[in-house]
């Protein structure tokens, strides 16, 4: 982690160049110096051919400054049309880079820990930092430093007095301006942030929660602390306005007093009223290109810190170590075998603690067991999303850490622990599971996971919402159910297939998925235990270990969870 | 400048204040590069002797006061607006009712208003000196040189015609764009969201070809379009620069013919560019400008719903406004009864009705139990007994008082509900409890709060959180399981002694069966001594009651006795 925040940190074009637009790069750079030259040079010439007009030469001297003046007034125009195009260009391309990049060094990263929707979110706007720096940074400085170096050098010819003022005044306004304002854009986000975490949930506090505030008289408290939040932050963004503020007012300073002391040195120097007009009115202008790049400097700092976060984010090293040299995948029918399993999250107590199991082709197995006993991590582990710390986990005699992880997931897979609705058509959603399948076999899933009268009343070209929103979470969960038969896995994995159900659907959905699932390989994690009867073991689980093992009947005679949780279900289920 | 916005700020003193001050400073500083013109001038010609250099060297110092004053000011009165905007919004969230578009308000309240940033610090202050200083430039230059007045009166409004014309021409392309690359950034973020989903189905690396295919397709549809939108910054730069050529060369030829002298050629060309370029950056600020007038237009439609969603949802069915302070007191005592005499209850803008024709009394002390199918109105009955909904026809009475005339803060002192999916707030778990307190958390006894968490069996998981009773909560806090989360939300009930109707809405879903058989016990001790509604799918909860009420499509089933009751 630490590594790949040192590369990072100290080039954040490490993202930009991966891609070979070098080339593109500098195109734009070179359109925007000449669209800031051309700038520069009319002035330049203009005020030449005016001073010099005024010591009424033959018309002959001023033909070329003419020609000069409309010019430049032509191309500056032309070339930042150029440098605009070119630099967008360059900006998408790098940014469908940087995306592309960073969703193929989490592919293998595993379930993303303990990261919530906004972090995630904010992941994604910061790949629109690349953008950023190329179009709002990078281009701009390197306009400018060119711009600023022709002016320097003109200035240099005709005085090198002058010209050592003017390079004074841009290095002010073009670097120690800039350097500062991303030094104070640093060491203010680093209170801003916070500040403003603390005002969004506060508000979400007050948004989420309005019916708990509402029910207990709470809103008005409620309201002051986000409003107490946010003068707190308002306070930070007072104070960093004042510093960018400051920056804007020295920029204009140093501009004004740099003119002032180059018209200083050239009459002192006894300059011609030809030359020092014109090294003024450059000094005058060469700052323009300088002059915004105190506003870039702060936004390079949240540049570099978005592109930091980044690095970080596509240097999460992967859930799973994948072989050299994988072996080849098992034909199906399968037999699993899960010995004396040990999986530990972080430096936590182990989640699973020496769990063994064995799957045999058809052969039905439930795990149950309190919130926290460890069974979706024995489903994570066997779907290779998670790293064995000892046992084994074997396909057919073949320890999975020999396959592939993509080989594993094509053989042993289903209903994941909170499945995913994504923005496209409920066809589409269906089809991520079966790309190739007949719309036969899409029904006859969809039928199994009783979501048909859902579709029939949605129609399979609904887009569904951001969030799911328009998706309750029992249709989601069918869904998801759906997806995982029509994906029809050699081991099926279903983690509480009822979950989010009410009573009676829940009891139809296990009751089908039982019988549909006969004669299958399948591993089911529930907490209803009703219908249990039918597996051909139950695995109970509590504190990572197997507590307790046997078919239905074996464990109703037993005292232990197993027991406890079927009676009281029998107690409160009417008669059934 | 935006209405609604001008209204808000003209209301707000400090915001008043500071965008006056703040467009006073830029306006001057605007000003104040003629005077300098000027003074470059005169010294360039040789006209002015050097000494004047000091008073160049005092205006450019006042122009970068100013620039900092406006940048201060400017910083102040956003500051300001977007707090009152926060409180207006905020102060609404309630009115809004529990299932207005939640996470867009939160959105909304939070980031969102930062995009009125752009449009207070740059827009305004850049129309402010676009409208004032090209008119002075313009009188001075009439006063110095006629011709060049001419050319620059003439070709100025080229560039606001031109700016129109090709904003006009492109605008419903450039808008599509940008609703296109906003999607783009939804695309990639839905994938990374679902990439756990498309692992389990080996689709994880297909998707990452997918990315670059969309993204392709959307750089070259959007190239196409700027190359047609950046045409307008392309015809504006050389309306500008050729203008100032066109300025600059009869200047010269008629400097040669001497009759026009080197100061008034130098001022002028110092101050031609002075007339365009105000215009040009009101333009380059106009998009970032319009976003934050698009942030406001929403923070208003939340504010003043009226001129959004149209007369036809009648006051009296939309959810409850703020009706707190007012009303007559309830009448105290023991528990109500409470009486619904034929409610329905419309939500706006749907169709059908979410509670129909309902009559239901409910005794004092009596436990009921709320049953049927999702959408059959269970959650909308509890809150209408909360107050947070009204009924469009008929009336809920409480012990014979119509609701709808008690004070609401009155009336709900004497409820405790424990929602579905109950909200922890971000602060420590004492202070979650504390809630239902009537004094506040900060005057709550903290035995009161363990006590409250003991009988809600809080007290098993608060041990061995890593603060205990002080562990933040909330989305960056600790992780508390549904079960958990319910006993926490259970709690509050139980720190708040005088409530004399408990309202629980399906507080055992989504629970394992141990952790439903504890929220079961703890329900059973809490309702002692007070009537019950809850809102149940989970037999075990049924169980507990006297009575069953069935709802299906917002009507009343006809009654049944409790199965549990039977079984007992």
């Amino acid at each position: 982690m630490s590594r790949a925040q040192t590369t990072t940190a100290a080039s954040p074009l490490a993202v930009v160049t991966g891609t070979g637009m070098g080339r593109r790069l500098v195109l734009a750079a070179l359109a925007a110096a000449a669209a800031d030259l051309a700038g520069v040079a009319l002035i330049a010439s203009a005020a030449w051919l005016i001073t010099r007009a005024a010591e009424q030469p033959p018309l002959a001297a001023l033909s070329v400054a003419i020609v000069a003046v409309r010019a430049f007034a032509t191309t500056r125009g032309v070339f930042r049309y150029g440098e605009r195009l070119a630099g967008h260009d360059v900006a998408l391309r790098a940014q469908a880079g940087t995306r592309e990049r960073l969703y193929r060094a989490l592919i293998p990263a595993g379930p993303l820990p303990q990261r919530g929707a906004d972090l995630l979110s904010r992941m994604v706007d910061d790949t629109d930092a690349v953008q950023d720096l190329l179009v709002r940074c990078l281009l701009p400085a390197v306009a400018a430093l060119i711009t600023g170096v022709a002016a320097v050098v003109v200035a240099g010819f005709l005085l090198p007095a002058a010209a050592f003022a003017l390079a004074a005044g841009l290095l002010v306004a073009g670097v120690l301006l800039p350097a500062g304002t991303a030094a104070a854009a640093r060491r203010w986000s680093a209170r801003i942030a916070p500040a403003r975490a603390d005002l969004a949930a506060r508000v979400a506090d007050l948004v989420h929660g309005a019916a708990d505030l509402a029910a207990y008289g709470a809103r008005d408290r409620a309201l002051s602390a986000a409003m107490d939040a946010d003068g707190r932050l308002s306070r930070l963004e007072r104070g960093q306005a004042w510093i960018n503020a400051a920056a804007l007012g020295v920029g204009m300073l140093t501009q004004g007093l740099t003119v002032v002391a180059v018209v200083l040195t050239a009459q002192a120097a006894g300059l011609d009223r030809v030359a020092t007009a014109v090294a003024a009115l450059t000094s005058l202008v060469a700052f323009e290109p300088a002059l915004p790049l105190a506003a870039a400097g702060e936004r390079f700092a949240g540049v570099v810190a978005a592109l930091r976060r980044l690095g970080e984010t596509a240097a999460t090293p992967p859930a799973v170590r994948e072989p050299a040299d994988p072996a080849p995948a098992p034909e199906p029918p399968l037999t699993v075998e899960v010995d004396d399993l040990v999986v530990r999250h972080g430096g936590r107590e182990p989640a699973l603690n020496g769990v063994s199991l064995t799957l045999t082709p058809g052969r039905r197995v439930a795990v149950v067991g309190p919130s926290g006993a460890g069974k979706s991590t024995l489903l994570s582990a066997l779907m290779r999303t998670v790293e064995i710390e000892s046992g084994a986990i074997r396909l057919d005699g073949v320890d999975v850490r020999r396959l592939s992880s993509d080989d594993v997931r094509a053989l042993v897979t289903g209903l994941t622990q909170d499945p995913y609705v994504f923005q496209a058509t409920v066809g589409d959603n269906l089809r991520l599971a079966g790309p190739q399948a007949s719309t036969e076999d899409i029904e006859a899933a969809v039928r199994r996971a009783r979501l048909d009268a859902w579709t029939e009343r949605t129609g399979w070209d609904t887009v569904l919402g951001e969030d799911g929103r328009t998706v309750s979470g029992g249709q989601l969960q069918r869904l998801a159910l759906a997806r995982a038969l029509l994906y029809d896995p050699p081991v099926l994995l279903l983690d509480e297939p009822a979950e989010a159900l009410d009573e009676e659907t829940a009891d139809l959905l296990m009751a089908d998925l039982l019988d549909a699932t006969r004669g299958r390989t399948m591993l089911l994690v529930t907490h209803r235990l009703r219908g249990l009867e039918q597996v051909d073991e139950i695995v109970v689980l509590e504190g990572g270990r197997v507590t307790q093992r046997g078919a239905h009947a074996d464990l109703v005679a037993a005292p232990g969870y197993y027991r406890d949780l079927w009676e009281s279900e029998a107690l409160t289920r009417p008669r059934g | 400048m935006h209405r609604d916005l001008l209204r808000l700020a003209r209301a707000e003193r400090s915001v008043r204040v500071h965008l006056a001050c703040c467009l006073a400073a830029a306006v001057a500083a605007g000003l104040l590069v003629l005077v300098q013109a000027e003074l470059l001038a005169g010294v360039l010609s040789g006209r002015f002797a050097a000494a004047v250099l000091l008073p160049l060297a005092l205006v450019v110092a006042c122009r970068g006061l100013l620039g900092w004053a406006q940048g201060v000011l400017a910083g102040r009165a956003a500051t300001a607006l977007k707090s009152a905007l926060r409180r207006l919004l905020l102060g609404r969230v309630e009115g809004l009712g529990p299932a207005y578009r939640s996470g867009e308000l939160v959105t909304l309240a939070g980031r969102g208003l930062d995009a009125l940033d752009p449009y207070l610090t740059g827009y305004l202050p850049a129309v402010a000196v676009a409208g004032v200083v090209p008119l002075a430039v313009v009188v001075r230059l009439f006063v110095a040189d006629l011709a060049t007045a001419v050319i620059v009166v003439l070709t100025l409004p080229l560039i606001p015609i031109f700016g129109a014309l090709v904003g006009w021409t492109t605008k419903t392309v450039t808008e599509r764009q940008w609703r296109a690359l906003a999607r783009l950034g939804g695309h990639f973020l839905d994938v990374v969201r679902g990439l756990p989903t498309l692992r389990a189905f080996g689709r994880a690396r297909y998707q990452a070809s997918v990315i670059r295919e969309v993204a392709e397709a959307h750089r070259a549809a959007t190239m196409r379009t700027l190359r047609v939108a950046f045409l307008s910054s392309l015809v504006l730069e050389l309306v500008a620069s050729l203008s100032l050529a066109l300025v600059a060369v009869p200047v010269g030829l008629r400097l040669l013919s001497g009759s026009l002298d080197l100061r008034t050629a130098l001022l002028v060309l110092l101050l031609a560019p002075e007339a365009y370029l105000p215009l040009r950056a009101m333009g380059t600020r106009f998009h970032a400008a319009m976003e934050g007038v698009a942030a406001a237009d929403e923070v208003f439609a939340v504010v003043n719903p009226q001129q959004e969603t149209g007369p036809e949802i009648g006051q009296e069915t939309g959810p409850a406004a703020a009706r707190t302070g007012a009303g007559r007191a309830a009448p105290a005592g023991g528990p109500p009864e409470i009486r619904l005499e034929d409610v329905t209850v419309r939500y706006p803008g749907r169709e059908e009705t979410a509670l129909h024709r309902v009559s239901l009394v409910i005794r004092p002390g009596e436990r009921v139990a709320i049953v049927g199918p999702s959408g059959a109105g269970k959650s909308t009955l509890l809150h209408l007994l909360l107050g947070f909904v009204t009924p469009s026809e008929g009336r809920v009475l409480a012990d014979g008082t119509d609701l709808a005339g008690l004070d609401l803060d009155e009336w709900r002192r004497r409820l405790a509900f424990v929602p579905q999916r109950p909200h922890l707030f971000a602060t420590s778990v004492a202070d979650n409890i504390a809630l239902g307190s009537a004094d506040g958390p900060l005057n709550t006894d903290a035995a009161v709060i363990r006590a409250a968490a003991e009988a809600a069996q809080v007290a098993e998981f608060a041990g061995a959180l890593p603060q205990g009773y002080d562990t933040p909560l909330g989305e960056r806090g600790a992780n508390l399981s549904a079960g958990q989360r319910q006993r926490v939300a259970l709690a509050r009930a139980f720190c708040r002694p005088a409530a004399q109707v408990l309202l629980l809405d399906e507080p055992t879903a989504r629970l394992d069966g141990r952790s439903e058989a504890a929220i079961v016990a703890a329900t059973r001790r809490l309702a002692e001594g007070r009537t019950a509604i809850i809102v149940a799918h989970r037999p075990a909860m049924i169980d507990l009651a006297d009575r069953v009420v069935r709802l299906d499509g917002g009507a009343l089933v006809p009654q049944v006795p409790a199965q549990g009751g039977e079984a007992r």
